[in-house]
Formats: structure tokens, sequence, C-alpha cells
């Protein structure tokens, strides 16, 4: 691998409106490749629109979003090539339910990659495998437990090959027993390398994987640090108290 | 026959009240279906030589079946050729195979597509003939079930595809293609389809130039498909509303793009979800096929109206109306059974 001294995302003195609302107030961010970043902070604090912005699920109006190389514009074209690299798991799965398992996995494949069917659904056995569900390969998304439902959300966005995954909350609406399988899996991920930004709660998790760890509040990104400095001797105000209130409960 | 009973107790005869209406509407019923089965069998009367002879053998008292015996080819095919009426029955019956062969979800995808286009190509040479050594009969002689069967399947069916359209469009977040599908719809929705079909054949020959003509089967479908789109596109939207935000974003954050992602990923749930409300309005849709009568097209009301007109045969209006009644049923039956089953089937795919 020879070491590319370009991030493989930019954000640079990013600003976001709703109307009145500034949610997202000069954010800035590198992620090398490769990096785990973990992004914690109060709800409302604009975790998940910055990492929504980053594939343009949100659009940002000012400042610039750069990745892989190629910044974010209006541009259609530029959009989906970003996309392409970037895989997304959300909060509520958002499986396709009138797909199988193996059709939700095989469909972003054979249309946006153009693979043969039979190549796709190799690599979507590959990836069942490896979230440790190959068995359910035939079954609706409605036949699943929630966890086994997110982690074939996370292998429907590696089987397109993603540079770079976003997890936005991901074991937010799951039952606590099934956190964990949900979370070996992105541990797992992690080890192999895969660049990842995390927006997550799960504390213990980020400890494990985390580079480096990034705390918002009101729309700003407050502070950043590794992991061992942040969870031990936060610098501001604002992140002690917050881990406070969620280490301590 | 202790569960029949019970079953009895507990829903017809709970109560006083409730034992009399039983027994009242029980009479009803009675009485209707003697009335019906005593003048449509007992006193009917099955052959005749004519209108009048028939009245007496009956007595007033039964149906003259013997009429339609007489009246039922003009009806059924209109003022088709006699001798080439082998053409529209075949018409008729290819496109109850097509309707049948859809049910097959098997056949869903391309090959039903293909089908349908061999299919209506097939019918269009049959009618219009001029190929294949079948003698060119232009579509004013057109008439009875196939006329109305080409109005309602080939029109809703060019109806459903504009629907989807306007529907996307109308949720588009480009202001001018929103604009005008808003437009699109809320005109023609704010007409009756008799003001569209009297458009279609009165006033738009006035606007072609001079010596262009279009067929005026043609023109009535146009109005037709045009009407029934925009209430086609309201359904669909109301079905894509009902899609959470969330299959649109992971559609969108696997780069899919805009048409993918509503062809592979929204389309086929809304439908899915719209599919009651559908099926109301294709009903409703082919009986309204019977609105064409109005500008001269000679539909199954309008063979039914002048059978009953022949000198030899008048006035036997119950007779020819409850024989297309009987068609019309039959079509709309199949339809709503067949959306049933359907759901049924789609809902247990999820399960």
């Amino acid at each position: 691998m020879t070491d590319t001294p370009s991030p493989m995302i930019e954000l640079r003195h990013v600003h976001k409106w709703y109307g009145q609302y500034h949610a997202l107030k000069d954010v800035s961010l590198d992620v090398k490749r490769g990096e785990r970043v973990v992004v914690c902070g109060p709800s409302g604090s604009g975790k998940s629109t910055m990492i929504r912005c980053i594939n343009r699920l949100e659009e940002h109006q000012q400042g610039q979003i750069i990745v892989d190389g190629i910044e974010l514009t209006a541009d259609l074209k530029q959009i989906e090539a970003i996309r392409r690299e970037v895989g997304m798991v959300f909060q509520q799965f958002n499986l396709f339910p009138h797909l199988t398992v193996l059709e939700n996995l095989t469909l972003a494949p054979i249309w946006v990659r153009k693979m043969k069917r039979a190549e796709a659904e190799e690599i979507a056995m590959h990836f069942l495998e490896r979230v440790r569900i190959p068995d359910q390969a035939g079954k609706y998304p409605g036949q699943l437990s929630g966890g086994q439902q997110q982690r074939v959300a996370i292998a429907r966005a590696l089987c397109m090959r993603p540079q770079v995954m976003l997890f936005d909350e991901p074991t937010s609406a799951l039952d606590p027993e099934m956190i964990k399988e949900v979370l070996d899996v992105m541990v797992g991920l992690a080890q192999d390398g895969m660049t990842m930004i995390c927006v997550t709660h799960e504390m213990g998790f980020a400890r494990t994987i985390a580079d480096m760890m990034v705390f918002m509040d009101a729309g700003e990104i407050v502070e950043r640090a590794p992991p061992e400095r942040f969870f031990a001797a936060p610098e501001t105000e604002r992140a002690r108290q917050f881990l406070s209130r969620i280490l301590n409960h | 026959m202790r569960r029949a009973l019970r079953w009895m107790r507990a829903n017809l005869f709970a109560g006083v009240g409730s034992t009399i209406a039983t027994l009242v509407a029980l009479y009803v019923i009675a009485r209707v279906v003697w009335g019906v089965l005593d003048w449509g069998l007992v006193h009917a009367v099955w052959s005749a030589p004519d209108g009048r002879a028939c009245a007496r053998a009956s007595g007033g008292a039964g149906a003259c079946w013997a009429f339609l015996g007489r009246w039922y080819r003009f009806i059924l095919f209109g003022r088709y050729p006699y001798e080439a009426e082998w053409r529209p029955l075949l018409v008729v019956l290819l496109f109850v195979a097509l309707l049948l062969a859809s049910c097959d979800r098997r056949l869903w995808g391309l090959r039903i597509a293909v089908l349908w286009v061999a299919g209506l190509a097939a019918n269009l040479v049959l009618m219009l003939g001029g190929a294949l050594g079948l003698a060119y009969v232009p579509t004013d002689l057109w008439g009875g079930l196939p006329l109305t069967l080409i109005l309602a399947i080939v029109g809703l069916a060019l109806a459903f595809p504009l629907a989807i359209v306007l529907a996307l469009g109308r949720r588009s977040r480009m202001p001018a293609v929103r604009a005008l599908s808003v437009a699109y719809i809320e005109l023609v929705r704010g007409v009756p389809l008799i003001t569209v079909l009297f458009m279609a054949s009165v006033m738009l020959p006035l606007f072609l130039p001079e010596g262009t003509t279009i067929d005026k089967l043609v023109r009535a479908q146009a109005g037709f498909v045009l009407f029934y789109a925009a209430y086609l596109a309201e359904v669909v939207r109301g079905g894509l509303q009902a899609i959470p935000a969330g299959q649109e974003e992971a559609a969108d954050a696997l780069g899919l793009g805009y048409w993918r992602k509503m062809r592979l990923v929204i389309l086929p749930q809304a439908l899915r979800i719209a599919i009651p409300p559908l099926v109301n309005i294709l009903i409703a849709g082919f009986k309204d096929t019977t609105l064409v009568t109005i500008i001269g097209l000679f539909d199954l009301i309008s063979t039914a109206s002048n059978a009953i007109t022949d000198p030899d045969w008048r006035g036997f209006y119950v007779e020819a109306y409850a024989f297309i009644g009987v068609i019309y049923f039959l079509f709309c039956f199949f339809l709503s059974r067949y959306s049933q089953a359907l759901e049924r089937s789609l809902a247990r795919d999820r399960t």
C-alpha cells in the first residue's frame, strides 16, 4: 500500500441550516484511510447530520466536503460516484422489505456495479457468512430479528465494496441482547482495516476500536482526541458532563 | 349441526328485535329470489318466432330469452360484418386468455409484457384486417364486447404508466415538473369524463389542421387514457406517500440513482399498498367505458339499446340489459377476486 497523503474524507468549514436552525457550525474533520472515528455527543448535537452530509443525504450550504478526492457539489454524477464508495448503515436498518435478504444484497451490485447475478450472489454469500447469517439468505427482512436485520444491512453496504463505512447509531433501535452481535461484526470490520465513521453511544465499543473520538455539541465539534485521552481526561467541561452522564448510570 | 344452531341463535335470533328483523329479511329475500326465478326460469320463454309470439307465450309473467337467441350476436359484436364475426370473438377470447395469463405470477416480468404486446398486436390485426388475407373492417363498424374490452383494457393499460409518471412528477423536487403534474391532475379531475370525451370527439377535430383526421375510436381512447391517468396518479401517489423516507435514503446511499430507486425499491412497495384503491379505479374505469355511447361509439350499451328497437322484437329491455349486466359483472367480479388473491399471496411472501 502506498502511503497517500490525501485523507479519505475531508470536511472544511461545513455549515448547514434547517431554515433558521444552525445545525452544523463550521465543522472541519479529516479522516485518513483506515482510520476509525467514533462520533459522540448529546442528541440533537448534529452527529447524524454531519455523517449524512458525507454521502449527501443532507445538503450542506457552506464549506467543502471532499471524499476520496472528489468534492461533493450539486453534480449528480459526482454524488452517485461518491455514494458508490461510501457505505451507510442506518439506525432503522432500512432493508427493502419486498426483497429477500439475498436480493437486498445483490440489488446494488447488479444495477450499479453492473455485476453478473452469479458473481453478485457469490459476493453476497461471502458477506452473509462474515456477518454470520448465511442460512437466512432466502428469507424476507420481516422474518428476521432486529440484530439479524442490522447485520444484513451491514452486509448489504459491504457488497458494494465501499472504501468508507458510515454508521448512524446502528445499535440504538436494537434490544439490548442484540447489540453485541452487531457490535461484534463492526469490531471485525475495524480489525480488517475498514475506514469507518460511527455515530454511537456504545462507549465500550468506541474504546475498543476508535483511533479518534469526536465529541459534538450544539452543531460544533467541541473536542477531538484519541480514546485513551478522551475518556481519561476530557479537555472541555461539556465533554466531561456528557461522559459523566453516559458512563455513570 | 349443533354449531350451526348455536350460531343462528347468537346471530339471528338473539332477542325479540333480532328475531323480527331476521324474519322480515328472510321474507324479503325469499320474495325477491322467488320473483327472479319465477320470471327468469319458470315462466320464461326460450324460443319464439318473434317478439309478439314470445310475449303472448309468456303472458307477460316471464322473461323472453328467445330475444337473446335472436340478438345476442349483434349485442356482442355490433355491426361488425356478420360472416367475419369469428374475428371479434377471437379477440374477446384472446383478451380473456391474456387476463388469465396475467394472474400467473411466474410469468410476471418480461414474459408477460411480451405476451401482452403480441396479444394486442394480434387483436389489432384481427379487428382491423387489411393484412394476412383478412378483409379490412373500419373502426366505425366495431362494436359490442370487443370494443368495450379494447377501450377498457388498452385504455387502462396505457393510463397506468402515465399515472406513474404523473405521480412521480407530483412528488418531484423540480418545481416545474411538480407544477405541471399538479396542474394536469387537478384540471382533469375537475372535469367529468363525458366532457373529456366530447372534447375528444367534437372539439379536437376543430383544432386540427384541415385535411387531417384522427379516427374517432382513437380519439375517444386517448381521452379515456388521459382522464383515467389523473385518477390513477392520485392513487399511486397515495401509495408512494406510505413508504417510509428511510427506504429512499437506503436506495440513495447505495447509489441506485433516481429511476432505479423508483423502479426497484419504491414503486414495487408503493403499488403493492395501493392495490385495493387501484382495483377500485380499474373497476370504475371498466364500467365508465359505457359513456362512449354518448359520442356515438357502439359499445355494449349501444348494441343492447339498438337491439331492443327492432320492430319485430321491440321492448325487451330487461332481457337485453340483464344480459350485458351479467357480462360487466363477470369482468368486474373477476378483477375484484383477483386483486384479493394477489394481496393475499403478496402478504404471504413477507411473513
